[in-house]
């Protein structure tokens, strides 16, 4: 049993009764052996786009969570880019209702900073606050007026939510559709440089330390922008920073072939960004781990590639990634240490009151196998989407059962419980 | 015409930088067997008699479709031009689909120009006709680059070892794409001149050298081929205007002077007299504009034939 919040890493039994973790062993109990296996407290994923409500043709909050649950997550965050935008308590609401009825994991919301994802006016923020959204952020849409984000964070502040941002500033990165470097320049197409990325994460730094409130700068892609906040936590900043799969997995060498499903924004990099990421994740520069989940339906995907939408599915193959590279690959992390990233962590962020098997904790648990071998197939996937740059892969790692609120949900061997 | 030892086993021309020497050397000799075709008085060939080609151009184009219209004519193809106006692509139809629809109609092969890059191999990897690529976006313009190749050639008798400065917009150039893939690949060294924002250093690992002034390079090249220069509004952030481009880039009368008597003045076309060119340069000694367009030709009718399945041509070629 891994339990990074409370250093636990030993073997040991875990009792849940009713949904909740307890201390003593319950009278008549159903009994999972997971001798050989490693258990953890439910994995957490900040950052997953459900498509639901407008775009229920890529992904729904059911088949979204379905993935999360065969990924081992028993807790996501969705992005506020829905149609509409999650900027109103009504389309809160709306989610929140939905997920209560359909997914299999736990749904936390996010809202908008601004109206629309606009970047122009204020989101609703307290009404928000009060609607029980975990962050505010315009994923997707990184706000370019520094007077408004100013605002925001400073406004953002009195409800102690946290802000979440995609660093991209948009006169730099303009039509760029893949990194700018080697490869954009061979295969003619428009590049979006890390300097995009390196000059909104330096703006969130100076608003953070300003402010005094946190900023998340989600799926750094850039060593640069590494750099950047590996020196402005070391001043006590309160910003934070998350990594993704791809960006520590694959290179922009991947769209050779104009393959859309490589096509992610921000883009895939460079070796040494990959590198620096991975340096980030070891020295606690970067302290979270997300998938940035984003399906697309292939008829969406299969067109030219300056015109295919960003994103690539992500929480089936995130967790064998990470374990695969983290810690398989490069050594560069201890599996309890590559837990707490994508459990407490996120968990502490968010204050969401899971991420751990503390005596009182929901009884959300993962078990998983680090050194399970398996070769990621998208046609078994639970998306409704298939665009996955990871098919055919053969990765080390994965989730065997995944138990919410006390219950199984999956488990490798049988699937789905409902 | 005898069999060379060269091979061309593709269905599609979509990139050079997909092909290796040899492939592109059986393109460049068999185009040197259809030459002499097109100086017959009966200009025409029944290699392809029978197929069907659709020249699908998505982007406007005159003298490249025009070259493949004739070239697939000489080979006594049926030929179809679809513009994207008189496309379905205006209703909204996906490229994939009408491209599926014109395999549908059992077109054999496909020459598509398209403002996307990666365009022309999209569909090539989706459908069973041979798609060639006319040029996408600023990816590639392969038939352009193995008409340069075949130019030089045929003018200086080799391409190893020619020094080879092409002066322009370098960044939005497809047709530089493909004479940077080829000539690098049949071991002529290339220099690549203009502005840094036009010609960004990430240029340097495709194997060329980088020059920001064309002076630094008119007394050694053997041939130096000037891009068309154009300054619409995407392009205003990129350089000042055409008049600086000119004083700075331009190839003026003045600056031929500078030239090697044998060296080559190529451009693909259309050109802006007085801009990127001196119009007496343009018409003047060295240039071989026009059997840049007359070579084109040859080429596209070499590679609608090899990418059709013909076996690879050869004359005997002193050059070879």
């Amino acid at each position: 049993m891994i339990d990074p919040a409370n250093g636990v890493d030993e073997v040991r039994d875990l009792f849940v009764t009713d949904g909740i973790i307890v201390e003593e062993k319950p009278g008549h109990a159903e009994v999972i052996d997971a001798s050989g296996k490693v258990v953890t407290p439910g994995l957490i994923d900040i950052h997953v786009h459900f498509r639901e409500p407008g775009q229920s043709h890529k992904e729904t909050i059911a088949t979204g969570s379905r993935c999360a649950a065969a990924g081992g997550f028993t807790t996501v965050v969705c992005m506020p880019n829905t149609s509409p935008v999650a900027d109103s308590t009504a389309t809160i609401a709306w989610i929140q209702e939905r997920a209560a009825a359909t997914a299999c994991v736990n749904v936390f919301c996010t809202g908008a900073i601004t109206r629309g994802l606009g970047g122009e006016e204020m989101a609703p923020i307290g009404a928000l606050a009060a609607a029980g959204v975990v962050a505010l952020t315009d994923d997707g849409r990184c706000v370019q007026n520094h007077g408004v984000m100013r605002r925001a964070v400073e406004y953002a502040k009195q409800f102690g939510l946290p802000l979440m941002d995609h660093c991209q500033e948009a006169t730099l990165s303009a039509d760029g559709v893949m990194n700018e470097g080697e490869w954009s320049t061979r295969l003619g197409l428009p590049g979006w440089p890390s300097l995009a990325e390196d000059l909104i994460v330096s703006r969130n730094i100076l608003l953070a330390e300003e402010t005094g409130h946190p900023i998340h700068c989600q799926h750094i892609s850039s060593a640069r922008s590494v750099r950047l906040l590996r020196e402005a936590r070391r001043r006590g900043v309160p910003i934070t920073a998350e990594a993704c799969p791809h960006h520590i997995s694959l290179t922009d060498e991947g769209l050779k072939t104009f393959d859309s499903n490589f096509k992610v924004n921000p883009p895939l990099r460079t070796p040494a960004d990959i590198d620096e990421i991975i340096a980030g994740i070891a020295d606690g520069t970067i302290t979270i781990l997300a998938s940035d989940h984003a399906p697309h339906a292939p008829y969406e995907k299969e067109v030219e590639l300056d015109q295919a939408p960003f994103g690539m599915l992500g929480l089936e193959t995130e967790l064998a990634v990470f374990l695969e590279i983290l810690l398989h690959q490069r050594k560069a992390l201890s599996l309890p240490e590559i837990i707490a990233l994508l459990t407490i962590n996120p968990a502490k962020l968010l204050r969401l009151d899971r991420g751990t098997l503390s005596t009182g904790a929901p009884a959300d648990i993962t078990i998983l196998d680090p050194g399970h071998a398996w070769t990621y197939d998208k046609n078994d996937s639970a998306s409704l989407s298939r665009n996955s740059p990871f098919h055919g892969m053969s990765l080390r790692g994965r989730a065997l059962v995944t138990i919410v609120g006390g219950k199984t949900v999956w488990d490798l061997e049988s699937g789905f419980r409902s | 015409m005898t069999t060379t030892p060269y091979s061309w086993k593709h269905k599609d021309l979509c990139a050079l930088a997909d092909h290796s020497a040899e492939e592109l050397l059986t393109i460049l000799h068999t185009a040197t067997a259809f030459k002499g075709v097109g100086e017959r008085n009966l200009k025409k060939v029944p290699a392809l008699r029978g197929k069907t080609l659709v020249n699908f151009f998505i982007e406007p184009s005159t003298r490249t479709r025009i070259s493949f219209e004739l070239a697939a004519m000489r080979l006594s193809a049926d030929v179809v031009n679809i513009s994207a106006s008189a496309s379905s692509l205006e209703k909204g139809e996906t490229l994939l689909d009408t491209a599926r629809n014109l395999e549908a109609l059992r077109a054999d092969l496909i020459v598509i120009r398209h403002k996307s890059a990666g365009s022309a191999r999209f569909l090539a990897d989706r459908l069973n006709a041979s798609v060639i690529n006319a040029g996408d976006g600023a990816h590639e313009h392969p038939t352009q680059g193995l008409l340069d190749a075949f130019t030089i050639r045929e003018k200086l008798g080799r391409i190893e070892g020619v020094k080879v400065a092409i002066v322009g917009d370098i960044l939005f150039s497809r047709v530089a794409r493909s004479n940077i893939q080829l000539l690098t690949k049949l071991g002529a060294e290339v220099t690549l001149v203009g502005p840094p924002t036009l010609v960004p250093s990430s240029f340097s690992s495709l194997g060329v050298r980088i020059s920001h002034s064309i002076d630094e390079v008119l007394e050694q090249s053997d041939v130096i081929n000037l891009l068309r220069i154009q300054h619409e509004r995407q392009r205003k952030e990129y350089f000042p205007g055409v008049g600086e481009y000119t004083a700075r880039f331009g190839l003026t009368r003045k600056r031929a002077q500078r030239l090697k008597e044998e060296c080559l003045i190529m451009h693909p076309g259309p050109m802006n007299r007085g801009v990127e060119i001196d119009s007496d340069v343009a018409d003047g000694r060295g240039s071989v504009i026009l059997d840049q367009v007359t070579n084109g030709l040859a080429v596209r009718m070499a590679v609608l034939y090899l990418c059709s399945g013909g076996a690879p041509l050869s004359k005997p070629d002193a050059n070879s």
